[in-house]
C-alpha cells in the first residue's frame, strides 16, 4: 500500500459541515467540540476497555501484591488470610537464607551485563556503522540470540555446561568422574556461568540499540572532527558518544530492568538451587514451589516493586517531559 | 556517509584487519548454535561411545525427527499459535485505540493514562503473578476453557499478553500517530466523519507500518513467552512450546543430544519470522527503544 496521498479524501458528506467556513487552520488537537454524542461513547470505550483491562490485570494486582504482603495465606480459602504487619519482611531481611544472596545476585546480574557485554555491544556498533560490507551478516551473528527464547538459549549452554558430555568438560577434559568441574551445581560457579550465557544474549540486543542510535548521529559532525585531524578515537570520545546520550539513558534502564526480571535462564540451568538465587525465583518458588505461602512471596515481590519503581518512575517522567516539550 | 573524511585515508590494512576481527567474533557468537546443531545431528549412541568432542562417523536428522515425533512437538506448536495469535492481533488493536485517543485528543487525563500503560509494561512480571495466580484460580469458566477456569487455559494466557504488552505498543503507537499530521483527521472531523471512522479508515491505515514492526516484535516475544506459561498453565497439555519443552526434556529426553534437537526445533519459528522480516523486527526495536 502506497501511503500518505489516497487519504486525503474527504468523507462522503462533506458539504453539510463547516458552518463559517473559516476553518482554523493551526489548532493543534482543540477539535473536542466537534465529537458528537456518540463520538465520545466510542471514544470512551476506546480508551477504557483496554485501560481497564491493563489495569486489572498489572496495576490492580501490583497493589494486591502490596496488600497480600503484610498478611499470611495458605491460599485456601479466604478466611485463612491473616494480617502481620511487617512481619514478612522483617522474617525476610533477618532469617531468610535466600533473600540477601538473591538481592546480592541480581545486583551481579546488573553489574556484570553493563561491564562486559554492553560496552562490547557499543563496540561492535561503532564497528558495524562504518558502512562495511557484510554488514547485515554480521549483525544477524549477534543478534540471533536476541530473537530466541532465553529457554531454548538455556537448553543450549546446557550442552556446553554440562559436566560429563559438555563441551568445555571434554575440551579440558574434566569429564570424568573425580575430575568433574560442574559448572551448572557448584554454586560458586553457576552464576558466572549463567551469566555468559546471559552476557552473549545482551551484546547483540545492546548493539542494535547502539546502531539506531549512530545513525541518528550528524554526519557533519564526523567530518567536521576529521577534518580537524581527530583521530578515530578522540572523535568517538569527544563527539559521537557525548551524542550518544539518550541512547544511553535507555541502555541503562533496559539493563537495570533486565536484570531485574532475569528469570528463565536460571529456572531452566537449575531452578535457582544454590548459588543462583534472584528474587524473581524466590518470588516463582513460593508460587509453584511445594511451599505455597502467599504473603511471603507477595513481600518479595515488593521489594522487586519498589525497586522497579525507583527506576521506572524517575525515567519516565524525563522522557515524557521531554516529549510535552517537543 | 560522504568520502570527504575517509578519502585519502590509507584504509585498506585497516578494514582487513576489521574484517577478520567481525569474522572471527560473529563465529564464536554462533558457535553455542553451531554446537548444539552439530551435537543435535548424531546420535546419542556414537556420542556416549566416543564422546562429544570428535568426529562424527554419521550425520542425520534422526534426532529431529524423534524429537518431533516423541514429544509430539506439532500439539505444542499448535498450542502456542493459539495463543500468540489472538494475542498478538487483541494488543495491537487495543493499544491503537489507546495511542488514537491520547495522541489526537487533548483530554486532560491522555499523559497520565500513557504513564500508566508505559510504566505498567516496564514492570517485571513477578510482581503481579502471586495475585494474578490467586485471580486466575478464582475465576470460574464453565464451558468456556478446558479448565473450567482461567487458569490452565489459553483465554488466561492471552489475557495477561495482551494487559502487559498493550503498555509498550500504545507508547509506541502514540508516538507514531503524533507524528501524523492534524489536518488528515481534523479535516475529516469537520467534515462529519465519526470518531470511529477517523481512527479505522484514516488514522490505522497510516500507521501500517509501525504495526508491522510491532506485530514482528509481539509475535517473536510472545512465541518466547516462558514464566506466564509456567505459572499460569498446569497441565502439561496445554503448554506453549517453550515451556512444553522444559517438561519434556526431564520427562522423556535422557539423551542430550536430542534435547538440543527439540531446543532447535523450538527456535525454527522465531528464526523464520526474524529471517523474512528483519527490517521490521529491528526498526521495531528502535521503535520502542524505551522498551525494557
Amino acid at each position: 500500500m502506497t501511503t500518505g496521498t489516497e487519504t486525503t479524501e474527504t468523507p462522503t458528506a462533506a458539504p453539510l459541515a463547516s458552518p463559517s467556513g473559516v476553518a482554523p487552520r493551526k489548532r493543534p488537537t482543540g477539535h473536542r467540540r466537534l465529537l458528537t454524542r456518540r463520538d465520545r461513547i466510542t471514544l470512551g470505550l476506546m480508551a477504557g476497555v483496554p485501560t481497564i483491562l491493563h489495569v486489572a490485570l498489572v496495576w490492580l494486582t501490583a497493589l494486591a501484591s502490596i496488600a497480600l504482603a503484610f498478611t499470611t495465606w495458605d491460599g485456601i480459602g479466604f478466611d485463612s488470610i491473616k494480617w502481620v504487619g511487617l512481619d514478612n519482611f522483617r522474617e525476610l531481611f533477618t532469617t531468610n537464607p535466600q533473600f540477601w544472596p538473591a538481592v546480592q545476585h541480581n545486583v551481579i546480574w546488573f553489574v556484570v551485563l553493563i561491564l562486559l557485554p554492553t560496552p562490547f555491544g557499543l563496540f561492535l556498533a561503532v564497528q558495524l556503522d562504518k558502512k562495511i560490507r557484510f554488514s547485515r551478516v554480521y549483525q544477524t551473528a549477534f543478534f540471533l540470540p536476541v530473537v530466541m527464547s532465553m529457554a531454548v538459549i538455556g537448553f543450549v549452554w546446557q550442552l556446553i555446561y554440562n559436566p560429563d558430555t559438555g563441551l568445555i568438560n571434554s575440551v579440558i577434559g574434566a569429564n570424568t568422574p573425580g575430575h568433574y568441574i560442574d559448572w551448572i551445581g557448584d554454586p560458586d560457579l553457576n552464576l558466572w556461568a549463567i551469566l555468559v550465557a546471559a552476557s552473549w544474549r545482551h551484546a547483540g540486543y545492546m548493539m542494535i540499540l547502539y546502531l539506531a542510535g549512530l545513525k541518528s548521529v550528524d554526519p557533519a559532525l564526523r567530518e567536521a572532527s576529521a577534518l580537524d585531524g581527530a583521530g578515530e578515537w578522540q572523535t568517538f570520545k569527544n563527539v559521537i558518544f557525548p551524542t550518544l546520550r539518550p541512547t544511553n539513558t535507555v541502555v541503562l534502564v533496559v539493563t537495570i530492568i533486565e536484570a531485574l526480571r532475569a528469570f528463565d535462564l536460571v529456572f531452566v540451568f537449575n531452578k535457582g538451587a544454590q548459588g543462583t538465587e534472584l528474587l524473581s525465583i524466590l518470588v516463582t518458588n513460593n508460587i509453584i514451589g511445594e511451599s505455597s505461602r502467599i504473603g511471603y512471596g507477595s513481600a518479595i515481590a515488593v521489594v522487586l516493586l519498589v525497586i522497579s519503581l525507583a527506576v521506572i518512575v524517575p525515567y519516565l517522567i524525563a522522557t515524557f517531559r521531554k516529549e510535552r516539550r517537543a | 556517509m560522504s568520502g570527504i573524511a575517509l578519502r585519502g585515508k590509507p584504509v585498506r590494512p585497516a578494514r582487513i584487519l576489521l574484517h577478520t576481527f567481525l569474522i572471527v567474533t560473529s563465529l564464536a557468537w554462533l558457535a553455542p548454535l553451531l554446537w548444539a546443531l552439530f551435537a543435535a545431528l548424531r546420535p546419542y549412541a556414537e556420542t556416549s561411545e566416543k564422546g562429544y568432542v570428535s568426529w562424527p562417523d554419521k550425520l542425520s536428522l534422526d534426532n529431529f525427527s524423534n524429537a518431533f515425533q516423541q514429544s509430539d512437538m506439532l500439539h505444542y506448536f499448535g498450542n502456542t499459535l493459539l495463543i500468540a495469535v489472538p494475542a498478538v492481533l487483541v494488543t495491537l488493536l487495543l493499544s491503537s485505540m489507546v495511542a488514537f485517543y491520547v495522541s489526537r485528543f487533548d483530554f486532560r487525563l491522555n499523559l497520565a493514562l500513557l504513564l500508566v500503560f508505559t510504566a505498567g509494561n516496564l514492570l517485571p512480571q513477578q510482581v503481579i503473578i502471586t495475585p494474578l495466580y490467586r485471580l486466575y484460580l478464582l475465576v470460574d469458566l464453565p464451558g468456556i476453557t478446558m479448565s473450567g477456569k482461567l487458569y490452565d487455559s489459553a483465554l488466561g494466557l492471552v489475557l495477561i499478553h495482551v494487559a502487559f504488552q498493550s503498555g509498550f505498543c500504545a507508547f509506541v503507537l502514540s508516538n507514531y500517530m503524533r507524528s501524523l499530521p492534524h489536518e488528515l483527521t481534523e479535516a475529516a472531523l469537520v467534515d462529519g466523519a465519526s470518531v470511529w471512522r477517523l481512527y479505522w479508515q484514516i488514522t490505522l491505515p497510516l500507521c501500517k507500518p509501525a504495526m508491522a514492526a510491532l506485530a514482528t516484535l509481539l509475535s517473536i516475544w510472545i512465541y518466547n513467552d516462558f514464566f506466564w506459561a509456567i505459572v499460569l498453565i498446569s497441565t502439561g497439555e496445554n503448554m506453549p512450546i517453550t515451556s512444553a519443552l522444559n517438561n519434556l526434556s526431564g520427562q522423556y529426553f535422557t539423551d542430550p543430544n536430542l534435547v538440543a534437537a527439540g531446543a532447535l526445533l523450538t527456535a525454527i519459528p522465531t528464526l523464520i519470522v526474524y529471517f523474512t522480516l528483519q527490517r521490521q523486527f529491528v526498526s521495531g526495536l528502535t521503535l520502542g527503544a524505551n522498551k525494557g
